[in-house]
């Protein structure tokens, strides 16, 4: 069957989906954008996360059917979506430039302003990240809890991030980086 | 396989009464597991995600028509007061994103002994609305769970609606596993105290073949509150009796050994939450706040 869908602000179509197959594979595998993750396949991990009409899912649990005619922001989509709630009008992201995504090694030249959402830029500078398998979903779950809660205590953070798992990290940086994601975001507004 | 996408409830009906084996997918967060895994192939999947009136709810003046695909997210967030038990009860699914997609609907049509809605829903004594081309039927919940991931659902039936009693009395749920969140429950108890009829009741989750009640155990304190004349003088429960309520809590249980837990823990852990669970309750139908909130 045929999906039509909005993925990070543009309409995108993929064909011949299998009706069993889940809108975490029709990302992947049919539109090139690996940026969501596949681990469990079972809901678990969280390392799946989008936004599915702004509220986050485990896209490994939506069956590609069900997102006709939906909204979905994924990892990729992050920093265009942070810049619209900056106030500046953007017309989304093309699966081109989603791909052209990369994970930049230390000493690389630093990302050029707006090119990483605020939930991106802190979880580099503090240290959130090490193998960075759970990072985008943690990224997609973080940036959804400061965009309704600007200050959020400690709970607030734990809570929202309940269903990402990380192997890495003891969650301590990651939290870290909610919190100093929070704190720009203060200073801004 | 075939993805069928009914845009109204009228058109869903006609859709399961023309294929009676489509698995109905709502929230998705079970039937997509069991696909993802290979451990169904279904002919045909009926998406409910199209029909809006199943994310409705309607407070009424003695009960709530919650539709089958409100989330927990939005059960947590709108309906505490009036359904305190069921709200308890959904704060402990899974995560943040699995309670954006599932529902009570999902749980019932599953009807895993695990599921976390179960015990609060057989404390409460809701009904369960269900409906079919040949018309709609109210299936009460002690009557709904007749087998391991079985329940009463005809083939051409779907589930519209759970009517619950608006609380009338304090209502408890507590479940054990072993972490906070992400957890399927080893075991798990729901209580309701119903001060109006002056009757207690309950709900044991994840150690039977179905979600259960204690009904001797009801019996038991209900007739030691009526006895000790403690629904009117409000006295604390004796200890004695709290202690008999929670052996027989335990002796309804019919648990097995498992990966997540021996039978006799089961017992023993359902035990400890009736008996908790029935003071939280006590204390608050008594007027006070609750101390600890230690599960």
């Amino acid at each position: 069957m045929r999906v039509t869908f909005t993925v990070n602000g543009r309409e995108q179509e993929a064909d011949d989906v299998w009706e069993g197959e889940s809108l975490l594979y029709v990302l992947r595998e049919r539109m090139g954008l690996p940026g969501s993750k596949n681990a469990c396949e079972q809901g678990e991990c969280g390392s799946c996360t989008v936004r599915l009409d702004d509220v986050p899912v485990c896209s490994c649990l939506v069956a590609a059917g069900q997102v006709q005619g939906r909204e979905v922001v994924t990892v990729e989509g992050l920093a265009d979506q942070a810049r619209e709630r900056g106030g500046r009008a953007t017309d989304g992201t093309t699966l081109d430039q989603a791909k052209g995504w990369q994970a930049k090694p230390h000493g690389a030249q630093a990302a050029q302003p707006g090119q990483l959402a605020p939930i991106q830029q802190a979880f580099i500078d503090a240290g959130a990240v090490q193998c960075g398998f759970c990072t985008p979903g943690l990224l997609v779950a973080a940036d959804e809890l400061l965009e309704r809660n600007s200050s959020p205590t400690d709970a607030d953070i734990r809570e929202a991030l309940s269903g990402n798992l990380c192997r890495c990290t003891g969650y301590e940086k990651i939290l870290d980086a909610v919190r100093l994601a929070a704190a720009r975001q203060d200073e801004v507004v | 396989m075939d993805f069928l996408r009914p845009a109204s409830w009228e058109e869903a009906l006609a859709a399961k009464a023309e294929h009676p084996t489509a698995v109905p997918i709502a929230g998705g967060t079970d039937v997509m597991v069991e696909i993802n895994f290979d451990h169904r192939r279904p002919d045909v999947l009926l998406d409910l995600n199209r029909i809006g009136e199943l994310h409705d709810w309607e407070v009424g003046e003695d009960t709530v028509r919650l539709g089958a695909s409100v989330s927990y997210t939005r059960i947590i967030e709108n309906l505490r007061s009036v359904l305190p038990g069921l709200a308890t009860a959904s704060h402990t699914v899974a995560s943040p994103q699995i309670r954006n997609r599932g529902g009570v609907g999902g749980n019932l049509g599953c009807a895993s002994p695990a599921g976390d809605a179960h015990p609060a829903l057989l404390a409460s004594g809701c009904e369960v609305e269900v409906a079919s081309v040949r018309g709609t039927r109210m299936i009460p919940i002690d009557e709904f769970y007749v087998g391991v991931k079985r329940n009463a659902l005809a083939p051409d039936e779907l589930i519209r609606a759970i009517h619950l009693p608006r609380a009338d009395g304090p209502q408890q749920f507590s479940k054990v596993g072993t972490r906070n969140a992400m957890v399927i429950a080893v075991c798990a108890f729901g209580i309701a105290l119903h001060p109006s009829t002056r009757t207690v009741r309950t709900g044991i989750g994840s150690a039977a073949p179905t979600p259960i009640r204690a009904k001797a155990a009801e019996e038991f304190l209900a007739a030691a509150l009526e006895e000790g004349g403690f629904w009117d003088n409000g006295k604390i429960i004796p200890p004695a009796v709290a202690r008999q309520f929670a052996e027989l809590v335990s002796g309804a249980a019919n648990p097995i050994d498992d990966v997540r837990g021996s039978a006799s823990y089961r017992r023993h852990a359902l035990g400890v939450m009736a008996r908790r669970t029935l003071g939280w309750t006590w204390d608050e139908y008594r007027g006070n706040e609750r101390s600890a909130r230690c599960a």
